[in-house]
């Protein structure tokens, strides 16, 4: 079909113009840290079985005493738990957990969300009024009363972690695309589908969503970021993914008891969380300052 | 603006009706668990069914929440499965504990925020703003639990400055009360300062800043009379729903520092399936997010002359 | 008041400024080489398109650039002194007290959360000792002196509890409030109504008189400059292109830029086939991408290879003084040459309207917007739901190739009569019937693809009319394949094509983004969309008045010259009564959602008039000194949709009201000649009586233009 005209340069593909767009957050430092710090942790995830000298789960005695702190790069980079497994295994290991979950529960809340939102603020009305306080309903309470009590009656697991994050954060997206659809609506654009008679779906969908995917895209990276801590938090809290398997929240959870005498359990992972969300943050603010340049 | 206090407070009823409601539904639908809490795993089935009905739950199930709901609007919110006490009586004491907590963070956090965020939102793009923002994503990318531990090993481990719990089991004490306010300050006060630089940085690009300053008004009668009464309309809104956060955050501090306050008695609550203390919490917790968005609406109506006047 | 030291000599010199922005992609030059002077009393304007740096050269005179902004050369002298040399005190002390401005955008301008006598009273009280008391009362005073009427309610209300017009009479009383020496007016009137317009533009002109207050006058509009200034540079791509006294720039001009600006705007009294438009070709420069030489060179008839694009010392051509002509110069290396008697420039092709068979007839069509009152007080009276009649008794015809104009100022019923034709909203009553066939409650939905491509719009806003999110070519194919015009692939591609050429596109349009596009290419590509489904009739709302005038007079010929193709019937709706009569062939008053007037547009044009169409007439800026208005100030604020007047909605601003019959009763529609309608309670003989609006002095005079 491309070829049917002749003289116009080849079509450029999505996914190359998509690249490219993305490339722009070259511009800016801030962003490119925070780009570093998720590349660095996705190598670690990826490459965990090869690059972790110990498996995650064992007992290194005689190597180490549990609970011994073990001086000396060699061997245990950042030391042995209170079980004697070797914390930078760990830490590797558990980084898995976190970048599946975390980008899976966010992708399911926006699911939710957007078509809710869409709805509400292009239809408005009473489709607007009920949706606006069913979300209200939710986001009156404070986010980890929710958790809690949602965890604590279906259980602590991973499908059920991505449920309450899905119910959780659905709303606060809903908002955030009513709003953006709000403003949208009332461009020339849309009103021209309106009166060459397009169906309101499609208006939402191929007029209105695609303008409102900036804001998003930024929304979407400081969640990911906000679900990482609130999955810590409940692994902080005995409420995350179920031992052995290593989880970062988790590792805080287990050794905090032992933190006043061997800190080293409880920092590194700590700064393992930290690093990541913070990439999360920074990316997201990169990702906004470039986009108020154009 | 009575209208809109009425229609406002309405609201706020009707969603905590329905708060109520899911609470119950979550909580009591099944009377039969409902026992088995009480009771304990080791009751007969005989003994459950007898206190299912000295207590009323053979009722229907409208009249049974209708009745809840009664109680509930009364202060009588039943008693506590664990503490084996009237939930009224831990609590109360233990909301008082969180109040103080919660409010020497918020008489950190706000005048923090506000002067940081109107500092880097003055100059969009300078140094200052520069080293405010950054430093302000960096401290709200760490958790609660994270900088909690941090600071844990920095007073108490390696300075030996600062206790590592504040159990107040001798009364109440400052400087048991610092590490958690710091760790709370830490994570919230970020977010606030982002909102407050960004509301400032949009009115200082406003045309009423330009006409302000091409009036040949001094600098700082600029910032004070014209930018500040504008920029910090946003702001008050985000105060207020950071007590919904903060709430959240009390969580994770009070269980880390063995506080007693409202925030570990929830969680325990919820770990050990004290339904009617899980009842009790979190529609305390809901309430004071409702009331503090409300608060925040009205305010924000109040502080904004387009809207007080409309 | 009379602090400031007396002061012999102009008031304000530039001399060489150089203005540039500094942003990532390197220097970017937004004024070159501007030369002003300004004497005590007098008034200046500077005039051009949009991107020309006029905007900027009244902020380096403030002093006020922002941070990437600055000035790169020359010199900017205020009563002797060089601003440059001026600490932020001195400044300060300048600003407002000696040097004011008053701002395009009025309700932009004033802080939404203080009352206005706050605002007011801060500037005497900031630069002078005096009191509280004094300071209010000067504030009073000057409000009055603006012709605010009740102004200590003014002094206690919120920006946002008076009108537009209001608000703009504000910042300039505060602008006058320390009686500077020199004020400078950026686009003051652009944001207003037209009527709204003239009072102020007339106030400015009394201000000049009354407080011997030296100006700038910043505009896009000649004809405001006609009417508020004594001298004009006209400005091109960061560049004076001409400067001098008003009456020589226009009726004398020797840049070929000034005269390609006056070719483009229609003059009253001229149509599209005696004195067609003619459009400037090409595009103006990005300033990093300015040619060597004259700025203007690539879009000039009389360009000169090797000598118009020589590089020169300053970065362009040199200002020329015009021989004989004392204070009239010119950027233009071959101004003496020219011969204008001969040249005759191509204009937009038009035709002579061919009426053909009605395509649309609209029946007594009104439609009302129901409202709920909630407040308490609606729930006792009972009265909860109000009606908001956006359109009231609209009767007219259409026929094919036509092109009626309708004309209102905000608020009028336009867009909610262009939603009802388009099916967005069902009419509350009466008939639509579009090719026979009753479309007034038939929503969009309901239509068949072919009648919804039968109707179609244009829209106003070039920036927002494309999705910015789908390429040009996949939005034009949307259109195609909607209305059934084509289904196979390549037979739409081609389509696209076609309809690229039809608005003089490349083809190559159809794979970019709009983003990519300039305003007036977007325009093009919104009327090709509309032309899509081979429609009858085409809605056109505003079509050009985001676009700068060389643009506007290129998209009006495309738009007519289409339209004749197609023999499409045109529906234009627009507040510019120049254009209106330019290019229509019937017009439609209409105010508060009713029409006043319809008819020829020679009858609309020509007494009688309508009281409400002879205030929009004489409203019109023209750019003409050849011209001679009728003075009509419309006194008081245009009411409110909600709550319009009882009888005539136009009683309460009506200098001709002729007494309690206009108040009570709903005046009737009275036919001067069939076709002529006026709906007005004043005998149609006392009518026909009033002299023309718009009178031409001197035929001789622009006969020569």
């Amino acid at each position: 079909m491309t070829d049917a005209v002749a003289g116009l340069p080849p079509r450029e593909s999505k996914v190359i113009k998509y690249l490219k767009g993305m490339a722009l957050i070259r511009e800016s430092v801030v962003g490119m840290i925070g780009l570093g710090l998720i590349v660095f942790w996705v190598v670690m995830a990826l490459l965990a079985d090869l690059l972790a000298p110990f498996p995650p789960n064992a007992t290194l005695y005689p190597l180490a005493m549990p609970g011994q702190f073990v001086e000396g790069m060699g061997t245990f980079w950042l030391g042995t738990d209170h079980l004697g497994r070797d914390i930078l295994s760990r830490i590797m290991h558990g980084s898995r957990a976190v970048l599946i979950f975390a980008p899976l529960a966010t992708f399911c809340a926006y699911v939710v969300g957007i078509p809710m939102g869409l709805a509400a603020g292009y239809r408005r009305g009473m489709t607007d009024a009920v949706l606006s306080f069913v979300a209200n309903v939710i986001l009156s309470f404070p986010v980890l009363v929710l958790y809690i009590i949602i965890i604590a009656t279906i259980g602590a697991s991973a499908v059920n972690i991505v449920i309450a994050v899905t119910f959780a954060s659905a709303p606060g997206i809903f908002r955030i695309v009513r709003g953006l659809v709000l403003d949208l609506r009332s461009r020339e654009y849309v009103f021209a589908a309106e009166t060459r008679g397009e169906s309101p779906w499609r208006i939402m969908l191929v007029e209105i969503l695609p303008n409102a995917r900036g804001p998003l895209i930024v929304d979407a990276c400081l969640r990911v970021g906000y679900v990482i801590i609130t999955i810590g938090v409940l692994g902080f809290l005995g409420l995350g993914l179920p031992p052995p398997d290593p989880d970062w929240g988790g590792m805080i959870n287990e050794t905090r008891q032992m933190a006043m005498s061997f800190p080293h359990m409880t920092i590194f992972p700590c700064i393992a969380i930290s690093s990541l969300v913070l990439g999360f943050n920074l990316l997201a603010d990169g990702l906004r300052e470039v986009s108020l340049r154009d | 603006m009575l209208i809109f206090l009425v229609r406002r407070l309405g609201t706020m009823v009707l969603t905590m009706l329905v708060v109520s409601l899911l609470l119950f539904l979550l909580l009591e639908i099944n009377v039969a668990s409902v026992a088995i809490k009480v009771l304990g795993p080791y009751s007969s089935d005989e003994q459950r069914q007898l206190w299912l009905e000295a207590n009323g739950y053979l009722e229907p199930f409208y009249v049974r929440y209708f009745t809840w709901l009664g109680n509930f609007i009364v202060g009588d919110f039943g008693s506590s499965i664990r503490f084996k006490v009237p939930v009224g009586d831990i609590l109360w004491p233990r909301l008082g504990s969180t109040g103080i907590l919660g409010l020497a963070t918020m008489m950190v956090v706000v005048p923090l925020s506000l002067g940081l965020g109107v500092l880097a939102g003055m100059k969009e793009g300078s140094k200052l703003d520069r080293t405010i923002s950054v430093g302000s994503i960096v401290t709200t990318s760490v958790p609660e639990f994270a900088s909690a531990v941090l600071l844990s090993a920095v007073f108490v481990f390696y300075l030996d400055l600062l206790p590592g719990t504040s159990s107040m089991t001798d009364g109440f004490s400052l400087v048991q009360l610092s590490l958690p306010v710091m760790v709370l300050v830490l994570y919230d006060f970020g977010y606030v300062t982002r909102m407050t630089r960004a509301s400032m940085s949009e009115v200082m690009m406003t045309h009423y800043i330009r006409t302000a300053v091409l009036k040949g008004l001094p600098y700082k009668t600029v910032i004070m009379r014209h930018a500040l009464r504008n920029a910090l309309i946003a702001p008050f809104t985000v105060i207020m729903l950071q007590i919904n956060w903060l709430l959240s955050g009390v969580i994770v501090v009070e269980f880390f520092f063995a506080y007693k306050g409202f925030g570990a008695l929830l969680l325990e609550a919820s770990l050990n399936q004290d339904i009617f203390l899980i009842e009790a919490c979190a529609m305390v917790a809901v309430f004071v997010a409702v009331a503090t968005q409300t608060l925040a609406d009205v305010g924000y109506t109040y502080l904004n002359p387009r809207i007080r006047f409309a | 008041m009379s602090t400031k030291q007396e002061y012999e000599g102009p008031i304000l010199e530039c001399r060489n400024l150089s203005i540039s922005y500094f942003t990532r992609a390197g220097e970017i030059p937004a004024v070159v080489d501007f030369n002003l002077t300004l004497e005590q009393g007098g008034s200046v304007g500077l005039v051009g398109e949009s991107g020309c740096g006029k905007s900027t050269v009244a902020m380096a005179i403030m002093q006020y650039m922002g941070s990437n902004g600055g000035i790169v050369g020359g010199q900017v002298i205020y009563k002797g002194r060089d601003l440059a040399t001026c600490s932020e005190e001195e400044l300060r002390q300048l600003r407002g007290n000696e040097i004011s401005m008053v701002y395009q955008e009025p309700m932009a301008s004033l802080n939404p959360s203080m009352t206005l006598g706050t605002q007011l009273m801060e500037v005497p009280l900031c630069h002078e000792e005096i009191t509280e008391k004094e300071a209010y009362d000067r504030a009073v005073q000057i409000l009055a002196d603006v012709n605010l009427p009740d102004p200590e309610r003014v002094m206690a209300s919120y920006p946002h509890q008076i009108s537009g017009g209001q608000q703009q009479r504000v910042v300039i009383a505060m602008a006058l409030l320390s009686n500077p020496s020199l004020l400078l007016l950026d686009e003051p009137t652009t944001a207003l109504d037209v009527t709204v317009e003239a009072g102020i533009v007339e106030l400015i002109g009394e201000i000049a008189k009354k407080f011997n207050t030296s100006m700038i006058y910043i505009s896009h509009n000649l004809g405001l400059i006609l009417a508020t200034c004594d001298r004009v540079n006209v400005m091109y791509s960061g560049v004076v292109v001409e400067s001098g006294s008003v009456e020589e720039v226009f009726d004398h001009m020797r840049h070929p830029y000034t005269k390609g600006l006056f070719s483009c705007i229609p003059l009253p009294g001229t149509d599209k086939l005696a004195h067609p438009l003619v459009p400037i070709r090409g595009q103006l420069p990005l300033p990093h991408e300015r040619p060597s030489g004259c700025y203007f060179g690539p879009r000039c008839d009389f360009f000169e290879a090797g000598r118009c694009d020589q590089a020169m010392e300053r970065g362009t051509t040199p200002m020329h003084e015009v021989t004989g002509r004392a204070g009239h110069t010119v950027r233009c290396e071959r101004w003496s040459e020219i011969d204008w008697e001969s040249y005759k420039p191509e204009g937009v092709v038009a035709h002579p309207s061919e009426r053909g068979h009605e395509v649309l007839s609209i029946d007594n069509m009104r439609k009302y917007y129901e409202l709920t009152d909630n407040s308490i007080g609606a729930m006792i009276s009972g009265k909860r739901v109000r009606y908001v009649k956006a359109n009231e008794s609209i009767s007219f015809k259409a026929h094919e190739c036509e092109t009626i104009a309708i004309v209102g100022e905000s608020g009028c019923g336009k867009s909610t009569f262009a939603k009802v034709l388009m099916g967005l909203e069902t009419a509350t009553d009466g008939d639509v019937m579009f090719n026979g066939k009753d479309v007034a409650e038939l929503p969009v939905q309901n239509r068949s693809p072919e009648q919804v491509g039968s109707m179609q719009m244009v829209f106003q806003n070039p920036f927002d009319t494309l999705n910015p999110s789908h390429s040009v070519g996949a939005q034009l194919a949307r259109v195609i394949r909607k209305f059934g015009v084509e289904s196979d692939p390549v037979k739409i591609e081609n389509r696209v094509m076609e309809l690229l050429d039809l608005v003089k596109l490349p083809r190559d349009f159809a794979r970019r983004r709009p983003r990519q596009l300039s305003g007036g290419q977007k325009q093009r590509v919104g009327i090709a969309r509309a032309f899509a489904g081979n429609p009858a009739m085409v809605v056109a709302d505003e079509p050009v008045s985001a676009l700068d005038v060389s643009v506007q007079a290129a998209i009006t010929g495309l738009l007519m010259d289409i339209q004749h193709t197609y023999r499409t019937t045109l529906l234009f709706i627009s507040h510019d009564l120049s254009l209106v009569r330019y290019l229509a062939d019937r017009v439609v008053v209409m105010y508060l959602g009713q029409i006043m007037e319809q008819g020829t547009t020679d009858e609309v044009f020509a007494p009688p008039y309508h009281p409400y169409t002879e205030a929009l007439l004489s409203a019109v800026p023209i750019a003409d000194t050849s011209i001679q208005k009728k003075r009509i100030i419309l006194e008081g604020n245009l009411p409110s949709v909600m709550s319009p007047p009882k009888g005539c909605p136009f009683n309460t601003r009506c200098p001709r009201k002729i007494g309690d019959i206009c108040e009570t009763q709903v005046p009737p529609f009275a036919e001067d000649h069939p076709g002529h309608i006026i709906m007005c309670h004043i005998p149609m003989a006392d009518l026909r009586a009033v002299d023309p609006v718009i009178v031409q002095v001197d035929k001789d005079k622009s006969a020569a233009e």
